[in-house]
């Protein structure tokens, strides 16, 4: 194990404990967009499909090895900007209300 | 670094200090985000906060790993976001838990692939921890993507919302877990062929989200989002380690935290252990029927006639104080638009109205809030079940709308029931009761509810929500 790999251990701990603080916080009236939001944030891995897909158009065989690649950009593009999209869907319905009766 | 090096041109070069200053800082923006989201006012900014730290995220992984110029790369981004906007703006809020479920998947599949790439070194090391966290990511991601799309399809109701059990369940579901801790180590020991180890992994990862999800009922189906949607950030997590990205990596664990305190308020909200769950003692599996407890919490009356009862619309007009209960029948009927009429009309009359949500009516956490606020119900007037649950007693009227075992007493009583010791709302309390729900058979549990033999004080609405709420409002 490299010093990399043990720091990167490290933050995925730390950054577990921090996380489930925060949510913590969060009422039960956003679980939902809460969840889309967390949701679109998983897509996070677009970072490791676009730099894998990257290295592999330059296998002997381009595009046999990087069309998983491919599926694996546009899946998690789905993901990040779906998951955004109709999270803030949501929240846009929830902060109308203020004044709608009164 | 050590990493497969590119024969790419470099347009820029950000030297390694300054990469993981940029990506601190991303990951401060991601979590100020989530702390935004703990305040209906910020949300919205903090879920942009989040998006604006993703977009940033791929532009510096595009920079750092100099593929700016890898042209393919956009044209695959654009499908993505193209696809990700029309489901997002096409989707009716009725449909968001499937919705979720699957974008969830999505994620997991991605996950899987980019384990995959790392297993065969493309884009990681070659050690045996990277080796056997690609095989994790694999597994997890794999299991999310096939879990979360049963799930999907149950909750789009293409599949059927029974348990589906096949012969041995468990023993398979075993079997598969044997084989995947099998070949994350074997690797490690005996050279196997690469197709060999990573075809086994998949298959069998992706059979056991299926076992896992398709024996998962309706009403379980809060928990086992919540804990796909763990699983979808955990795999991220995994298959960051497998890569040595660091984004991936604590991204992935805030929502992998997030998605297992959302799986524990879950468990909490119906009195289920998570390990129940992960075991398949779903609440349909025990037929027991709260028949033996009934007559303890309600005294039965002999005749079957019903007591001359009040007129149900003078009690709606006479109401000071009405408490309003929506459950999942709201959701089905599409009835919420009709429910908000009815808070309305009330308003109107001067009457105080509260909507009283249970943490898992409807099928995901916070299902009803949103139909809510799709309908335009101010959210200030929608509360958590700790926080109305005292006043029934002292209120006038409860209206149920469509809600079955979140609202019946034999949680409290009957022993041995599959929602006994569930928290429920103490609808039962108030004096008068209007019940708008499709029958009067026992919910999702199967555990009969002694409410609806009251004899007094129980107004039934029998039928679709939106028929008989619509019914009602003309008749006043």
């Amino acid at each position: 194990m490299t010093i990399l790999q043990g720091v990167l251990l490290g933050v995925f701990a730390l950054s577990t404990i921090i996380g489930y603080l925060l949510i913590h916080q969060v009422p039960s009236l956003l679980h939902t967009p809460l969840m889309s939001g967390m949701n679109a944030l998983s897509g996070i891995t677009i970072l490791g499909a676009l730099v894998a897909t990257a290295i592999a158009t330059n296998e002997a065989n381009p595009v046999i090895s990087s069309i998983l690649g491919g599926v694996a950009i546009i899946v998690s593009m789905v993901n990040v900007v779906g998951g955004f999209a109709v999270t803030d869907r949501m929240l846009k319905m929830f902060t109308h209300k203020d004044k709608s009766h009164e | 670094m050590s990493r497969a090096s590119l024969p790419l041109v470099a347009l820029f070069v950000l030297s390694d200090p300054l990469y993981y200053t940029l990506v601190g800082i991303l990951t401060g923006f991601v979590l100020l985000g989530i702390y935004f989201m703990s305040k209906v006012e910020s949300a919205r900014m903090g879920n942009q906060l989040s998006a604006f730290a993703m977009a940033l995220a791929v532009a510096l992984t595009l920079i750092h790993y100099a593929i700016l110029p890898v042209w393919i790369l956009y044209i695959l981004l654009a499908i993505g976001a193209t696809i990700g906007l029309i489901f997002a703006l096409k989707v009716k809020m009725i449909q968001m838990p499937q919705l979720i479920a699957l974008l969830n998947g999505l994620g997991g599949l991605a996950s899987a692939i980019v384990g995959g790439y790392a297993y065969l070194g493309i884009g990681a090391m070659t050690d045996s921890f990277s080796q056997i966290v690609a095989l994790i990511a694999i597994m997890i991601g794999a299991m999310t993507f096939s879990g979360s799309l049963v799930a999907s399809g149950k909750l789009h109701r293409i599949l059927p919302q029974k348990p589906l059990l096949i012969r041995h369940h468990s023993l398979w579901l075993g079997a598969t877990i044997l084989l995947m801790a099998t070949f994350i180590v074997l690797p490690q020991f005996v050279k196997l062929p690469d197709f060999l180890v990573l075809s086994v992994m998949t298959v069998m990862a992706l059979g056991f989200g299926l076992l896992f999800s398709i024996r998962v009922g309706g009403a379980d189906m809060p928990i086992t989002i919540s804990l796909l949607n763990s699983l979808s950030g955990v795999a991220g997590a995994i298959s960051g380690l497998a890569i040595g990205e660091l984004l991936l990596v604590s991204i992935g664990g805030i929502v992998g935290a997030s998605g297992l305190l959302l799986t524990q308020i879950m468990c909490k909200a119906m009195n289920r252990s998570l390990l129940e769950i992960l075991l398949g003692r779903s609440t349909t599996s025990s037929q027991a029927k709260g028949e033996v407890t009934t007559e303890a919490v309600v005294p039965q009356q002999d005749s079957d006639i019903p007591v001359i009862q009040a007129d149900p619309v003078e009690l709606f007009k006479k109401a000071k104080d009405v408490i309003i209960v929506p459950g999942y029948g709201m959701a089905i009927a599409q009835a919420q638009h009709l429910v908000k009429q009815l808070g309305d009309i009330l308003l109107k009359q001067g009457t105080k109205v509260r909507f009283a949500i249970h943490p898992v009516a409807g099928r995901m956490p916070g299902h009803m809030n949103v139909l809510l606020a799709e309908a335009d119900v101010d959210y200030d007037d929608l509360y958590e079940m700790e926080q109305v649950n005292d006043d029934f007693a002292s209120a006038d009227l409860a209206i149920v709308i469509g809600a079955n075992d979140v609202i019946n007493p034999s949680a409290r009583a009957a022993e041995g029931t599959p929602i006994y010791g569930m928290p429920i709302l103490n609808v039962d309390q108030c004096p008068e009761v209007f019940i708008f729900n499709y029958d009067l058979r026992p919910g999702y549990a199967g555990v009969d509810n002694p409410l609806y033999q009251r004899k007094t004080g129980v107004h039934l609405f029998l039928g679709n929500a939106a028929d008989t709420l619509k019914s009602f409002i003309d008749r006043l």
